[in-house]
């Protein structure tokens, strides 16, 4: 009751004074069922430490797991962005990787620092590349090398100049 | 969170139950486990070193029982008033000890008066009731309950139901879920304002209980793997422990597969590819988390039915233990989760027949005739699906006693 009270009270001023969004409060439990169900329903989640932890991973198995997830650690004084999929030392230097987490983690980067019209291009340029279908590595299906479907994910953004 | 050490063990099991035609092999595989799910229940006693009794006790008077109903808020109190109608049709031998408890009866009377009839009667069917997170003061009478009556076990078994559509098919997950200690120990304070302290228990006996109870659970129904879920990457001594206790557990049962997950990768491959767990065993809060993720993936809240065992009393609810507040007076709740599970309870004090029944009937109405209430994508009320199974239950009571005082029943 105190501690995620706290955070809850601490939430609630915030969105006090942020009227234009639309808050709203959810038990974790609940989340959990509707997102499952119906994750549409969902903008933006904020949330303490450890249900983040597990939501997050949640939330990257229903979109394609952690090898497209990105995401960023913000703080006051920097901020550093980073795929969350392991290190994958099996398949480490054969060219095998799917580079589709850290790009969009790169990209966070670029809106973090002001640079959106780069970032649109980029992640619009991966997106392009995934909805074809026709390179794609081996984890979303297919059976092209890293640097092939890097290489396609280039010629998008050259063409999209 | 500061962890400790204290000796603990929980046990919870879940039935879930199946239909349609293949609903009628769902049903007999169903109706079996139930009668070994009391088995065990009953038997947990046998796991436990009891201090007075020996089993549970039901409170069974010229061959009817009194079951205590605790409303709670929301749907609650509706959906306990159908399941009473039905066992009324059904001519089940249960009377009801019905008792108001909710959100806004918190005072200590009342929580005494519920626990002393869940502890004469040793039976409960229950809302869920809400608790008031804007006052620190106040304390989850849920939780009070399962603490104060020791019920060590939640459990919560999803299974796929046929006509009922989800993106995953052909489930049958079983969660167990530590119900008295971990995040839920209400332990916190103000260290300083601004900052609070809060204190997660984890105790190696209620662990080893829930472990053993979980293994023995797995040995009775079948079932081939336990995955212990944790984050003793993070909590090192805490969900280590847990962790550990789990593992000399798995030792003693070398006929069952026993593998770990931590909890964020589990919540993701519960997403992505559920079909590989079998039986989980959780603290407190991974349970809660995980219970609901895959009763979300079978079909929601409507369907999924649990039960809170301990060593003396069994309280039975429905699987999500949700209050179903925006739905209350709507009548677009779905009742089938607590039909189904008020049809556990039944199998609980050995009413297996009449379990049966109703639970043969409640499928039939959601699977084959598919009459479905609005969180499962149908159109139906609340009020059509009870109808429904009424109707369906009638015909298989006709051979019963009509006189006055029935406490001789005969099923076809």
């Amino acid at each position: 009751k105190m501690t995620d009270g706290l955070f809850l009270k601490c939430c609630r001023h915030v969105a006090e004074q942020n009227k234009d969004i639309k808050f709203k409060e959810m038990y974790l439990d609940t989340v959990c069922l509707n997102m499952v169900q119906d994750p549409t329903q969902f903008d933006v989640l904020v949330m303490p430490n450890l249900y983040g932890d597990i939501l997050s991973d949640l939330c990257a198995g229903l979109i394609g797991g952690l090898g497209v997830t990105p995401s960023g650690n913000i703080g006051q004084d920097g901020a550093i962005f980073e795929s969350v999929h392991g290190t994958a030392p099996d398949i480490a230097g054969e060219d095998k990787a799917n580079p589709t987490a850290l790009l969009l983690s790169a990209v966070m980067m670029l809106r973090y620092m002001g640079l959106s019209p780069y970032a649109q291009r980029i992640e619009m340029a991966c997106f392009d590349v995934i909805r074809e279908g026709r390179v794609l590595t081996g984890d979303l299906g297919g059976s092209s090398k890293c640097s092939e479907f890097t290489e396609e994910i280039c010629r998008k953004v050259r063409e999209s100049e | 969170m500061l962890t400790g050490m204290v000796e603990n063990c929980v046990f919870i099991f879940v039935q879930t139950v199946d239909v349609s035609s293949q609903a009628d092999q769902f049903l007999n595989q169903w109706n079996q486990s139930c009668n070994k799910t009391s088995r065990v229940a009953a038997s947990s006693s046998i796991i436990q070193h009891k201090k007075y009794s020996t089993e549970p006790h039901f409170s069974k008077y010229g061959g009817r029982t009194t079951v205590t109903a605790l409303s709670g808020d929301g749907v609650g109190p509706e959906l306990l008033s159908y399941v009473q109608e039905i066992f009324r049709y059904a001519g089940v031998p249960v009377d009801f000890e019905e008792l108001e408890i909710n959100g806004s009866t918190t005072d200590e009377e009342t929580l005494r008066s519920a626990l002393l009839s869940v502890q004469r009667n040793g039976i409960a069917l229950k809302g869920n009731i809400e608790s008031k997170f804007d006052e620190p003061g106040f304390k989850s009478m849920n939780v009070e309950l399962r603490t104060q009556l020791e019920l060590f076990a939640s459990i919560v078994w999803c299974k796929s139901i046929p006509g009922v559509y989800t993106r995953h098919q052909g489930l049958d997950i079983i969660l167990i879920r530590e119900n008295t200690e971990g995040e839920y120990s209400n332990l916190e304070y103000q260290i300083v304002p601004g900052c609070i302290e809060n204190l997660k228990i984890i105790t190696e006996a209620k662990s080893t209980k829930i472990a053993k109870y979980a293994f023995e659970f797995a040995k009775t129904h079948g079932r081939k793997k336990v995955t212990a879920i944790h984050k003793a990457n993070i909590m090192k001594l805490g969900d280590g422990l847990f962790l550990e206790s789990c593992r000399k557990v798995a030792s003693q049962y070398p006929d069952i597969e026993f593998n770990d997950m931590i909890v964020d990768n589990a919540s993701m491959q519960m997403v992505s590819k559920p079909q590989q767990f079998d039986v989980l065993v959780m603290p407190n809060l991974y349970g809660n988390i995980l219970s609901n993720i895959t009763a979300g993936l079978v079909g929601g809240y409507g369907v999924v039915s649990g039960m809170n065992i301990g060593d003396d009393y069994a309280v039975f609810e429905m699987g999500t233990r949700s209050s179903g507040r925006s739905l209350k007076g709507k009548n677009i709740a779905n009742p089938t989760g607590m039909l189904l599970a008020s049809c556990d309870m039944l199998d609980y004090i050995g009413c297996n027949k009449h379990a049966e029944l109703i639970r043969d009937s409640v499928m039939k109405v959601m699977s084959v005739d598919k009459v479905q209430t609005p969180d499962l994508g149908g159109q139906a009320t609340t009020l059509e699906v009870i109808q429904a199974i009424i109707e369906d239950i009638k015909p298989k009571t006709t051979s019963w006693s009509t006189t006055a005082a029935q406490n001789v029943y005969s099923l076809r």
